[in-house]
């Protein structure tokens, strides 16, 4: 069975199931801008009972009808809301672009004013924050900066609410206040909560504001946001499904009483919730001031023609920009959990390989499909995915790639469609999967778009879009425990690889210590602010050489942090990133990034040295030659197993958070010498690499500069090409030699699971699969032994 | 909104990575010009060193071509012919697998790469001059990805507006 999730379809939404309850009913006061909103608040209440109550939509309609009639004229007109001409556009162009450069602006000054409420690091030093406005039915109109990636998963909780009757159970009034943080309805994962209030005008729903932020914990049997080593939904912690949590613009006292006992963290929580609430007010109060100066009817036009527009915008910038066709870029990611044995359920403890054969099809009448068709099956892990969070990955991802400079909001995303098979971790068949950590899997698969995207792009010759994707944006330090203040619940997840180095582009190496695919304007927070929240000194946060990926134009450096556990008897920790796979490819002969690895000494004499005044490390710069190692005694832990549950550390005990770099872009032996003087010279490339990788010779001067040898390093590359030539082999050679392994699965488990997997989940998948290697018919994947 | 449009010097310093940051940032945000791919195409076709017509660029060593008797292939800047354009090319490039360690540690650090038994690898080759033309990073065991299958003929009709 397969679901096609799209706009079109919205096959998954069909389970649920509402119950139009008519004998609640309420009238609706009018309410005016100039009245005082808390007192139209009162007016209204004081009215809420009476026996009738008029549907809140427009004309008369329900929401959850005025939803049905949007999908409808889509799917007939293929317009949005069938509005087939821009009027007000054509007709008035400067009014247009005023008003939304009006609503645009009220809603990125309300992200940046209402960050200073909360007290979270992740919010106010990184910006984990977003807020949207939406029409009635959940469409976004626009959007401010931050995790663009919730502007969708927003629009999936508005919609499950307006599809499950919430209009008549638990009702939507004025000064509501809803808060969702489940992936199920609408979310990534439950560490973004949102919170979504309607805004009426005269008695009718004129759209929703809304706002997320990532929580520091989520009250999970582990600490932190995103725990690691949770096997089901009812690991994940606090979920809360798209709740009425507050009236007249507060949230209610018994949900406040829930926050202090639900979560580790409610300080940070409850003023998350308050920065939220905030933000909606100030969008909230500019869409009403802006209703009342252009009048509602040009408001509630210009709502539906600038979705059109963008749509429209999406669907040019395809035909400009793209070649019709199919890309197919996979993408991969491990789960090491079988170093968790005797202390996880013994199906879960075990390594996995998860697969995402991305294929992306434009089509000459500029439609946009994405399909995952032959992922494998979901698992006991953290890291599942719902169709919901891959939207929002869709959409961080379309934000930056084809609709970066028009109007942004649902109108590109109407536009596009989505395969997500059933029963794959892309849209599990059992709806209690965890799914703490969904980034895990849904950043490898958007890397594949940006490869696709950038392989159109180069060719048509828009070469200044090209960039080889983002890397995975781990390390993920996290953790919790008895903590520096005295709270014997300590919580805390460090947001520092908000700041991966970005893959290089077409013509230019990546950024270094940069961005995230999720937060494209991240930040990696003062070392100080996480001193405040975590029991742990950095003792040093440096540019670590040789984790962007080689190629012609390198990909952009991760960095590393040295952390001490501090003031605390012990913490548990926890890591996140890919260690035994490349999450994906290169671009154009460019290599990927440098792959993690996790790195603890134990039992240190930290203490020690640091009463004798003695040396301590500060950086650690190379994986054979480790400079922590160099300067601490200790208990080595060093492996690939980067996902594993939490893992206890004692006061002094050192952590090395390794942050990635990005993938690489073009062929290495063409890569200008003198960038490669030049990384020698930074110290971003080990100088051993300058040779075996970039076959550059140098040497270095007393002053311990390195001088490039040009004339030899010439012919060193010349000699290079002919050795590439003399150990490779033709593929017919080398299909030949491997088959026979393929026919015998000889491979290790996770990797027979993972084919296992996609041949029982998709015959496309197998076809292809015996196809390719000239396999029988009737052959299958080995059964696990 | 006026057209944009760029000269040529302008598109062939972008190729070469010779046009400065703020030259190619303002690219980025301007609103992008509809005869880029012409102009591209002319340039690449001044570059190689051969005379087949270039349809449309697979990277910067790769393209899709018509020869004279109308027949379309991938071909290489070096000039190796990889055959029916909806072939996958990389059936016909050399190929070298890092399966290994040590492989792997001709690029990276101990610890900084792969499992091998996880994951592989695949570099292609040109077969002719040597050049890196893809790195293909799967497990052992996955089939050759064919990357990209372009429709150009509809590409050509309906979106160009003129025949192959």
């Amino acid at each position: 069975m397969k679901i096609v999730f799209s706009t079109r379809t919205f096959g998954r939404h069909s389970k649920w199931k509402w119950q139009q309850d008519k004998g609640v009913i309420m009238a609706e006061a009018a309410q005016s801008f100039d009245k005082p909103f808390d007192k139209a608040q009162e007016s209204l209440r004081a009215e809420s009972l009476p026996e009738t109550r008029q549907p809140i939509g427009w004309a008369g309609k329900t929401l959850q009808e005025m939803i049905a009639e949007s999908e409808r004229l889509l799917v007939e007109t293929g317009h949005y809301w069938g509005v087939e001409r821009l009027s007000l556009k054509e007709g008035d162009p400067i009014r247009y672009e005023k008003i939304w450069s009006r609503l645009r602006g009220g809603i990125v000054g309300a992200r940046e004013t209402a960050l200073n409420i909360s007290a979270s690091p992740i919010v106010r030093e990184i910006g984990e924050l977003c807020f949207g406005l939406f029409t009635p039915e959940g469409d976004s109109i626009t959007l401010s900066t931050g995790i663009m990636a919730h502007v969708h998963t927003m629009s999936e909780a508005i919609k499950h609410m307006v599809r499950s009757g919430y209009e008549t159970d638990p009702e939507i009034h004025p000064g509501d206040v809803f808060v969702n943080n489940d992936p199920q309805l609408g979310d990534v994962h439950n560490a973004d909560v949102m919170e979504m209030l309607p805004i009426f005008y005269e008695g009718e729903v004129v759209g929703w504001a809304a706002g997320v932020t990532h929580e520091t914990d989520v009250g999970a049997p582990q600490p932190a946001s995103m725990p690691v080593g949770t096997t089901s939904r009812y690991e994940d912690g606090w979920i809360l499904s798209c709740q009425k949590v507050g009236t007249h613009d507060k949230l209610r006292r018994d949900y406040e009483n829930r926050i202090n006992t639900a979560v580790r963290t409610p300080f940070y929580w409850l003023l998350d919730e308050k920065c939220r609430i905030a933000g909606c007010r100030i969008i909230r109060d500019n869409v009403l001031r802006l209703i009342q100066e252009e009048g509602l009817d040009t408001y509630k036009n210009f709502i539906r023609e600038v979705i059109e527009d963008t749509r429209r915008a999406f669907q040019n910038n395809l035909r400009m920009m793209t070649v019709p066709g199919t890309y197919r870029f996979p993408s991969f990611m491990d789960v090491t959990h079988a170093i968790d044995r005797g202390r996880m359920p013994e199906y879960a403890a075990v390594n996995s390989l998860m697969n995402c054969p991305l294929e992306m099809r434009i089509g000459v009448d500029c439609s946009f499909e994405l399909d995952v068709d032959g992922a494998g099956k979901w698992g006991y892990h953290s890291f599942n995915c719902t169709p919901s969070g891959l939207q929002g990955g869709l959409w961080v991802a379309l934000c930056q790639t084809l609709i970066p400079n028009d109007k942004v909001n649902d109108g590109a995303y109407l536009a596009t469609r989505f395969n997500t098979p059933y029963g794959t971790w892309a849209n599990p068949d059992n709806p209690a999967v965890s799914n703490t950590l969904s980034w895990m899997f849904l950043i490898p698969c958007f890397t594949g778009m940006f490869h696709g995207l950038s392989t159109a792009f180069v060719a048509r010759g828009y070469l200044e879009e090209v960039v080889a994707g983002y890397p995975f944006t781990g390390n993920l330090t996290q953790g919790g425990g008895p903590n520096h203040l005295g709270n014997p619940n300590g919580a805390w997840s460090n947001f520092e690889h908000s700041c991966c180095g970005t893959s290089a582009r077409y013509i230019f190496d990546g950024e270094t210590a940069c961005a995230a695919v999720w937060n494209p304007e991240g930040d990696m927070g003062d070392v100080e602010a996480w001193e405040l929240l975590e029991p742990l000194l950095y003792l040093g946060r440096n540019i670590r050489p040789n984790t962007g990926g080689p190629g012609k134009f390198r990909g952009g450096l991760g960095f590393e942090s040295i952390r001490m556990v501090y003031h605390t008897p012990y913490q548990v920790m926890f890591n996140g990133r890919e260690g035994h796979v490349f999450q994906c490819s290169g671009l154009f002969g460019g290599y990927p990034g440098a792959t993690g690895y996790r790195h603890s000494v134990k039992k240190t004499d930290m203490k020690e040295r640091i009463a004798r005044q003695q040396d301590y490390p500060v950086r650690d710069v190379d994986p054979e030659n480790s400079q922590v190692e160099a300067h601490v005694k200790g208990e080595i832990l060093k492996d690939q197993n980067l996902y594993h549950i939490p893992d206890p550390h004692r006061e002094y005990d050192l952590y090395i958070s390794l942050l990635a770099g990005g993938h690489g872009v073009g062929d290495v032996l063409e890569r200008d010498p003198a960038l490669v003087i030049s990384d020698l010279n930074e110290g971003y490339l080990l100088p051993r690499y300058r040779g075996s990788i970039y076959g550059v010779v140098a040497s270095q001067g007393q002053d311990g500069k390195w001088v490039l040898d040009a004339p030899a390093t010439q012919a060193r590359r010349a000699e290079m090409r002919q050795q590439r030539l003399a150990r490779s082999q033709s593929v017919e050679e080398w299909m030949a030699q491997t088959r026979p392994r393929v026919e015998k699965q000889e491979f290790i488990e996770p990797v027979r699971k993972m084919y296992r997997q996609s041949h029982e989940l998709s015959e496309k998948w197998r076809r292809e699969y015996r196809e390719f290697w000239g396999l029988p018919e009737d052959w299958q994947p080995a059964q696990d032994i | 909104m006026a057209t944009k449009t760029y000269d040529k010097k302008t598109i062939a310093d972008l190729i070469d990575a010779r046009l400065p940051w703020t030259e190619v940032k303002n690219m980025m945000s301007s609103y992008k010009d509809p005869d880029r791919f012409d102009k591209y195409l002319e340039i690449l076709q001044e570059s190689v060193p051969w005379d087949e017509r270039i349809l449309l660029p697979l990277g910067p060593h790769l393209f899709i071509v018509q020869k004279a008797h109308g027949e379309i292939v991938t071909k290489s800047r070096s000039g190796f012919e990889f055959g029916d354009y909806r072939e996958n090319w990389k059936l016909k490039a050399r190929i070298f697998v890092r399966d290994t360690n040590e492989k792997y540690e001709e690029i990276y650090p101990h610890l900084s790469h792969a499992d091998p038994e996880w994951m592989e690898l695949r570099e292609f080759y040109d077969p002719i001059d040597g050049t890196l033309l893809y790195v293909e990073a799967v497990p052992p065991g996955y089939p050759i990805v064919h990357n990209f299958q372009p429709d150009i003929e509809a590409f050509y009709r309906d979106w160009l507006g003129r025949a192959l």
